[in-house]
C-alpha cells in the first residue's frame, strides 16, 4: 500500500507535471532548432514570437465566446487555434520578406542574424503589449479537471490523490499528434526531404534542383505553427503573461542544445530532458521516503537536493555541462 | 578637425537634446538621464571593447552589472557582528570547502590523462562536495538569516567607502568572467551568445536566492553615498548662499520678505538635489574619460591592431603566432571588468541593491542596441550609444504621447482605441528600440559612428 502511495505521489508531482512542462518545452526547441537548421540563426526572438501567437488565440477565444460558440467541455482556445495559427504564418512570412530576406540573401553571418531576431524581439514584445498589455491572463474555460484528488482517494483508498488537469492531458496528446505529424512530414514527403538535404548541405541541395523560397517559406509555416501551439498550450496550463513568454526562451534553448541543434528529434527529447531534470532536482522527497522507508528512519529535512528557487538555473547548468563535454549535444546535431 | 566632425557634430546634438530637456522639463530629469547615460556609456564601452575590438558576443551583461552591485554591497554595508558570530564560522568552513574541492579538481586534471574515468571522478567529487557544503553551510544559513531579518538577515559587508567598490567590482566581474571564458570561450559565436546569457541567468538566482549573502529579494537599502545628502546640504550655510547667489536676480524680484524665504526654501530644496546629482556626473565623467583614453590608447596599440586581426581572421592570426585562446580569454575579462565598474556606479547612485531587478531585457539586450547603434569597435560610437538609446529609452513615453495624440487629434478622448493607445504608451520604447536596431542594422550596419582605422 505504502509503494502504490509512493508512486502515486511521484506521478501526481514529478511525472505528470514534467512532462507537461517538458511537451510545452519541446514544441519550443522543435521551433529553434528548425530555424537554426534551415535559416541558420539562433532566434532570440522564440519567447515573443510564441506570445504574440498565444495572444492572437486569446483574442479569437475572447470574440468566440462573445459569439457564445464553445466546444463543451472543451477550452474555446482549441477552435481560435487554427485561426491563430493562419494569422501567425501570415506574422512570420512578413517578417522574413522584411527583415531576414535581406540578410539572408546576402549570406550575411549567423551572429548579424542572430542580432536582427533581437530587434524582432523588440518589436514582437512591444506589439504585444500594446495590444493586450502586460498583465496576467487565464483564457481557459470548459472542464478544468478530468481526475480530482479527493475523487481519486475515495476511489482507490489511498492516502495520495492523483489530480490530472484536462490542460495536461490536452498538452500531452496534442504534442504526440503534432510531432509525429512533423516527422512524418520531415521523413517521409519529398518536401521534408528536401528540407533536410537543404540543412545538411545548402550548395548540394541547391544543385539537386531544390527550390530554397519554397524551403524557407515552408520552415517559417512550421514555425508559425509550432509557435502558437507551443504558446497556446503553456497559456492554457499555467497563464499568459508576455514577460514569461520571453523567460521561457531560456529553458527552450537550453532544450534545443542539449538535444542537439538542428535536429529536431533532439531537440523533441531535449525538452524533456530539461523538463525532467528541473522538476527531479528541485523537488522534496520527504514524503517519498516517508512513504518507503520504515518509520525509525524517516528523514528530518526536506531531502530536497536544491531549493525550487534554482529551478531555471538547473537547466542551464546542464546546458553548460553538454556544451562542454559534448557541444554537439546528446543526439548528434550540427557540430559546433 | 575636418575628420571628426561627425563626431563632434553628433555629441553636440546629443548635449543639446539633454539640455532641452533641462529647460523644458527640469534640470533634475535631465541630470538623472545624463547620469545614467554616463553609466550606460560605460556598460557600452565594455561590450564593445569584447564586440568591437575582438568580435566576442557577450550576452551575460547582467550578470556582470550584478556583481558589481553587489561588490557596492559587500564593500560598503557595515559588517553585522551578530551575524558574523552566529553563522560566520560555518560560511568561512564552506568558502574553505570550495576551495579545497577546487584545488582537488585541479590537480586530478593535471595528474591524470583525459579520459571517461577521469571525467566521472570529477563529476563525483563536485556532487558530493556540493552536497557537503551544503549539509554544513545549512545552520550557518539559518543562524545568519535569523539576526533581525527585518533589518539585516545577512553578513553585511566591510564597511568602506563605497567608492572602492567600483574597483572590487571590477575584479568581481573579471573573476567570473574568468571562469565563463575558461568554459565557453571555445564556442562558436551563437553557442557562445547562449550560454553567457544562461550562465548570467544562473548569478542572477544565485544573487536572488542567497540571502545571508545580499539578502536577496529583500534588498539592501540605504547605501553609503560618495556624494552629500540632500538634507544636509539644505541647512548648510554656504550652500544656502551659493542657491541665493545664484538666484539674486528671481529672488530680488518678491519683494514681501516672507514670501522671499519660501521661494528661497523652494529653490534650496530643488538645488540640493540638482547638486548631489551634480556630484555624481562628475564622477562618473571622470570615469568615463580615464576609460576613453585608456581604451583609445589600446585600441591604437600594437595590441588592438593584434585585436583586430584576430578578429578579422582568426586562422592568419594564429599562424602569425598569436596566442588567439590567451587574448580572447584576456579581453573577454577586460571587458567584462568595466560591465562590473558600471554595475558598481550603478548601484552606487540609486543607493539600493534590488536583485529582482535584474532583467535580460534592460541590462543586456539593452546594451547591445547601444553598442550597435553607436557603433562597434569605435569608442566614441560605443559612448556615443549609451547616450542616444538611454536618452530615447527614457523619453519614448512622452514622444510617443505627442505622436499619438498628433494623428489622433480629431477622435474624442472617450474612444476606447485612443485610451488603450494612450494607456499602452510605456510599451512603445520597446517598439522604437526594436525599429531602431532593424532600421540602423539594416541601413548603417556599422552604426552612427562607424569604426575607423588610422594607419599613420
Amino acid at each position: 500500500m505504502d509503494i502504490l502511495n509512493a508512486i502515486i505521489l511521484l506521478l501526481n508531482y514529478i511525472f505528470i507535471p514534467a512532462l507537461t512542462y517538458g511537451s510545452q518545452l519541446a514544441l519550443g526547441a522543435i521551433f529553434v532548432t528548425l530555424i537554426y537548421g534551415i535559416l541558420r540563426f539562433a532566434n532570440f526572438a522564440t519567447g515573443d514570437m510564441m506570445s504574440f501567437g498565444t495572444m492572437v488565440t486569446i483574442l479569437f477565444t475572447w470574440y468566440f465566446q462573445s459569439l457564445g460558440i464553445s466546444p463543451g467541455i472543451l477550452p474555446t482556445a482549441l477552435l481560435a487555434i487554427p485561426f491563430a495559427i493562419i494569422f501567425m504564418i501570415l506574422y512570420m512570412l512578413s517578417i522574413d520578406k522584411f527583415v531576414f530576406k535581406y540578410y539572408r540573401t546576402n549570406k550575411s553571418p549567423p551572429v548579424q542574424l542572430a542580432m536582427v531576431s533581437i530587434g524582432v524581439m523588440f518589436v514582437t514584445q512591444a506589439v504585444v503589449r500594446i495590444i493586450i498589455g502586460p498583465s496576467d491572463r487565464r483564457f481557459f474555460d470548459g472542464e478544468k479537471f478530468i481526475i480530482k484528488a479527493r475523487e481519486f482517494k475515495e476511489m482507490t483508498g489511498l492516502n495520495e490523490g492523483l489530480a490530472l488537469k484536462s490542460t495536461q492531458v490536452l498538452t500531452i496528446f496534442v504534442t504526440i499528434v503534432l510531432v509525429s505529424l512533423l516527422f512524418w512530414f520531415l521523413n517521409k514527403t519529398k518536401t521534408g526531404k528536401s528540407m533536410k538535404a537543404y540543412s545538411d548541405n545548402e550548395d548540394l541541395a541547391l544543385l539537386s534542383g531544390i527550390d530554397p523560397k519554397k524551403i524557407v517559406m515552408i520552415t517559417w509555416i512550421i514555425a508559425g505553427i509550432l509557435a502558437t501551439i507551443g504558446g497556446a498550450l503553456y497559456g492554457l496550463d499555467k497563464s499568459f503573461k508576455p514577460f514569461t513568454y520571453f523567460n521561457n526562451m531560456l529553458p527552450i534553448f537550453a532544450a534545443a542544445i542539449v538535444g542537439g541543434i538542428g535536429n529536431p528529434f533532439g531537440a523533441f527529447l531535449g525538452g524533456y530532458v530539461i523538463a525532467f531534470s528541473e522538476i527531479l532536482l528541485t523537488y522534496a522527497y520527504k514524503k517519498f521516503f516517508m512513504y518507503m522507508l520504515p518509520e525509525s528512519m524517516e528523514p528530518e529535512s526536506l531531502v530536497q537536493l536544491l531549493s525550487t528557487d534554482y529551478k531555471f538555473a538547473v537547466s542551464f547548468s546542464i546546458l553548460v555541462i553538454v556544451l562542454l563535454y559534448r557541444p554537439s549535444g546528446i543526439f548528434k546535431g550540427k557540430v559546433l | 578637425m575636418r575628420k571628426n566632425l561627425n563626431v563632434i557634430a553628433a555629441y553636440s546634438i546629443m548635449i543639446g537634446l539633454i539640455i532641452l530637456v533641462g529647460i523644458f522639463q527640469s534640470w533634475n530629469i535631465a541630470l538623472s538621464i545624463f547620469n545614467l547615460c554616463l553609466i550606460s556609456a560605460v556598460m557600452t564601452m565594455g561590450a564593445n571593447i569584447q564586440w568591437g575590438y575582438a568580435g566576442l558576443i557577450n550576452f551575460g551583461i547582467m550578470g556582470y552589472t550584478a556583481l558589481g552591485g553587489l561588490a557596492a554591497v559587500l564593500i560598503s554595508v557595515d559588517p553585522v557582528q551578530e551575524a558574523w558570530s552566529a553563522g560566520g564560522f560555518d560560511i568561512l568552513m564552506s568558502l574553505w570547502l570550495i576551495i579545497v574541492m577546487v584545488l582537488v579538481i585541479r590537480f586530478i586534471l593535471k595528474r591524470f590523462e583525459k579520459s571517461k574515468m577521469r571525467t566521472y571522478s570529477i563529476a563525483a567529487i563536485i556532487i558530493s562536495g556540493i552536497l557537503l557544503i551544503r549539509f554544513s553551510a545549512e545552520p550557518g544559513i539559518e543562524a545568519i538569516e535569523a539576526v533581525d531579518p527585518a533589518k539585516t538577515g545577512f553578513l553585511g559587508g566591510f564597511g568602506l567607502p563605497i567608492i572602492f567598490s567600483w574597483i572590487v567590482g571590477a575584479f568581481f566581474a573579471g573573476g567570473l568572467a574568468f571562469i565563463v571564458g575558461k568554459v565557453a570561450l571555445g564556442l562558436r559565436a551563437d553557442y557562445l551568445a547562449i550560454a553567457t546569457l544562461l550562465i548570467s541567468e544562473i548569478v542572477i538566482a544565485i544573487i536572488k536566492h542567497e540571502d545571508w549573502l545580499t539578502r536577496g529579494v529583500k534588498n539592501v537599502i540605504g547605501l553609503k553615498r560618495p556624494a552629500p545628502y540632500e538634507v544636509d546640504l539644505q541647512t548648510t550655510d554656504w550652500f544656502i548662499n551659493l542657491v541665493e547667489k545664484f538666484n539674486s536676480g528671481k529672488l530680488e524680484i518678491i519683494s514681501n520678505l516672507s514670501d522671499r524665504q519660501a521661494a528661497l526654501n523652494q529653490l534650496v530644496i530643488e538645488g540640493s538635489s540638482v547638486f548631489v546629482k551634480l556630484c555624481y556626473s562628475g564622477l562618473f565623467l571622470t570615469v568615463v574619460i580615464i576609460l576613453l583614453i585608456l581604451t583609445q590608447k589600446a585600441l591604437y596599440s600594437p595590441w588592438g591592431r593584434m585585436m583586430r586581426a584576430i578578429r578579422d581572421n582568426e586562422e592568419a592570426a594564429n599562424a602569425m603566432g598569436k596566442n588567439v585562446v590567451k587574448q580572447h580569454l584576456l579581453i573577454f575579462i577586460l571587458g567584462s571588468a568595466i560591465v562590473g565598474i558600471a554595475g558598481a556606479m550603478l548601484v552606487t547612485q540609486d543607493g539600493l541593491f534590488t536583485p529582482g531587478s535584474y532583467r535580460p531585457m534592460r541590462y543586456t539586450f539593452l546594451i547591445w542596441v547601444m553598442v550597435i547603434v553607436g557603433g562597434s569597435g569605435n569608442n566614441f560610437g560605443a559612448i556615443l550609444g549609451g547616450f542616444v538609446v538611454w536618452f530615447l529609452w527614457i523619453e519614448a513615453a512622452p514622444i510617443a504621447l505627442f505622436l499619438i495624440n498628433f494623428f489622433t487629434a480629431g477622435i474624442p478622448e472617450t474612444n476606447a482605441l485612443k485610451a488603450h493607445l494612450i494607456e499602452s504608451v510605456p510599451y512603445f520604447r520597446f517598439l522604437m528600440m526594436g525599429l531602431g536596431l532593424l532600421l540602423i542594422m539594416r541601413y548603417r550596419p556599422k552604426g552612427i559612428l562607424p569604426e575607423k582605422i588610422e594607419i599613420k
